[in-house]
């Protein structure tokens, strides 16, 4: 092997990488937002009672679940402004994000709040409570405590899949990365510390959850 | 969008089929073996292979696939674009179905692992003959799950610059200026592939959730 590891390039763009992960950061949670707020409205129309609406939240879910994120950001990427959207390559990304993970969030969600049996919500009503209270209590928090290990997965499995967005060159790190990859050639070294950076981002994001969980859902049950 | 351009799509989605078929079989035996190796009860082993799985599950698919095509380079190997993703896919799916089995074994009852050990079964007997054909039953729906996560995730090998459907519809797009009829068309492709194993995954889940009431 002939081979000399250099990782200069990597130690001279160190800056630009952080600003990177400041860019996955803005990207993820951009879309995490996205995803819960499609989520939730998903949720609403597939229980309404317009079957239209049912149907076509059914097929949108069905859709994204089973095509591949690269295609979705492509088509969206030419569609937007189609649409009469102009937009920069980092919003398409974080619709494009929302979308996807709104998708897998409206089957989260779903699951959710059929865990809450009528039941329960009749006793809150009989013990007196108000009917936000009924919601926010006996509702809300349980289906948030019952959902919370899928959501937390998903939503690292959509901070990975952050770098996916760099094929329409949105700011986050992996471009980021390209670029230092282009002008110094010196891939491996490159893109090997940037996954060890995936690695951290990831390792802090699902310490973050268990600390909500810990804090807001640890209550026993039964 | 001529015929030519469409046959060209579907070059790309044969090497679709056979990446996923590749990663999934060779990911599928390495992925066995570590299932093992985790829950073989001796430490060592399996803080290795928790620590291999975790790795895999924390970065990117994306970054899997650069550092394993560079570093493959990097250490004199000249190979194929095709045998570069082609490992890249492996060692992907190895983790993640090594994590999904090793689940699956372990949600096999203990008392049939008692059971084995009272009849005097050997390691190798008690796997092969009691634990496995159970667990392999419970991770149905799970590992056919993965396998679209994986089919969809081939479509990566595109940014490494190997031609299967995604860098095909890229080909193509640039080629008649349509991206969204093409990139309309390759959806479709992959959703035909991928929709027909959903919907058994989650009748397999289905009938489960009714067998285990």
């Amino acid at each position: 092997m002939n081979y000399k590891l250099d990782f200069t390039p990597v130690i001279d763009g160190l800056s630009d990488l952080l600003m990177g992960c400041l860019g996955t950061f803005v990207l993820a949670l951009g879309g995490m937002a996205l995803a819960i707020v499609i989520g939730i409205g998903g949720v609403i129309l597939r229980d309404s009672r317009f079957a239209p609406a049912r149907w076509l939240v059914k097929a949108f879910v069905e859709l994204i679940r089973n095509t591949p994120f690269l295609v979705q950001i492509f088509f969206i990427y030419f569609a937007l402004p189609l649409a009469g959207l102009r937009l920069d390559p980092t919003p398409t990304a974080i619709i494009a994000l929302g979308i996807n993970g709104g998708a897998y969030a409206i089957e989260i969600i779903r699951g959710g709040v059929q865990s809450i049996s009528r039941g329960q919500i009749e006793a809150g009503l009989a013990l007196g409570l108000h009917k936000a209270q009924v919601f926010r209590l006996i509702v809300l928090k349980p289906a948030l405590r019952a959902i919370f290990p899928s959501l937390t997965s998903q939503f690292v499995l959509l901070t990975l899949t952050t770098s996916i967005a760099s094929a329409i060159s949105a700011y986050e790190l992996t471009s980021v990365a390209q670029r230092i990859e282009s002008d110094s050639f010196r891939s491996f070294e490159v893109y090997g510390t940037i996954t060890l950076f995936y690695l951290v981002i990831s390792w802090v994001m699902m310490r973050f959850f268990a600390l909500i969980s810990a804090r807001y859902f640890s209550y026993p049950v039964k | 969008m001529g015929w030519n351009e469409f046959a060209f799509l579907l070059t790309g989605l044969k090497w679709t089929v056979a990446l996923s078929a590749v990663g999934f079989v060779f990911g599928g035996m390495s992925g066995l073996g570590i299932a093992l190796l985790r829950t073989s009860g001796i430490a060592l082993l399996e803080r290795v292979t928790s620590g291999y799985i975790a790795l895999f599950q924390g970065t990117p698919l994306l970054m899997q696939l650069f550092v394993v095509y560079y570093g493959l380079a990097l250490v004199g190997l000249k190979l194929d674009a095709w045998i570069a993703v082609a490992i890249g896919f492996t060692l992907h799916a190895s983790a993640y179905l090594g994590e999904i089995w090793r689940g699956s074994i372990e949600a096999v009852p203990k008392g049939q692992t008692e059971a084995a050990k009272a009849l005097s079964l050997g390691y190798a007997s008690r796997m092969k003959d009691v634990i496995l054909p159970q667990a392999i039953r419970i991770s149905l729906p799970a590992t056919i799950g993965f396998l679209v996560q994986l089919i969809k995730g081939t479509s990566l090998a595109a940014i490494v610059g190997f031609t299967e459907l995604t860098r095909a519809g890229n080909i193509v797009s640039n080629q008649i200026f349509q991206p969204l009829l093409v990139f309309g068309i390759v959806g479709i492709l992959y959703f035909l592939l991928c929709w027909p194993l959903s919907l058994y995954g989650s009748h397999l889940e289905r009938r489960m959730a009714i067998a285990s009431r």
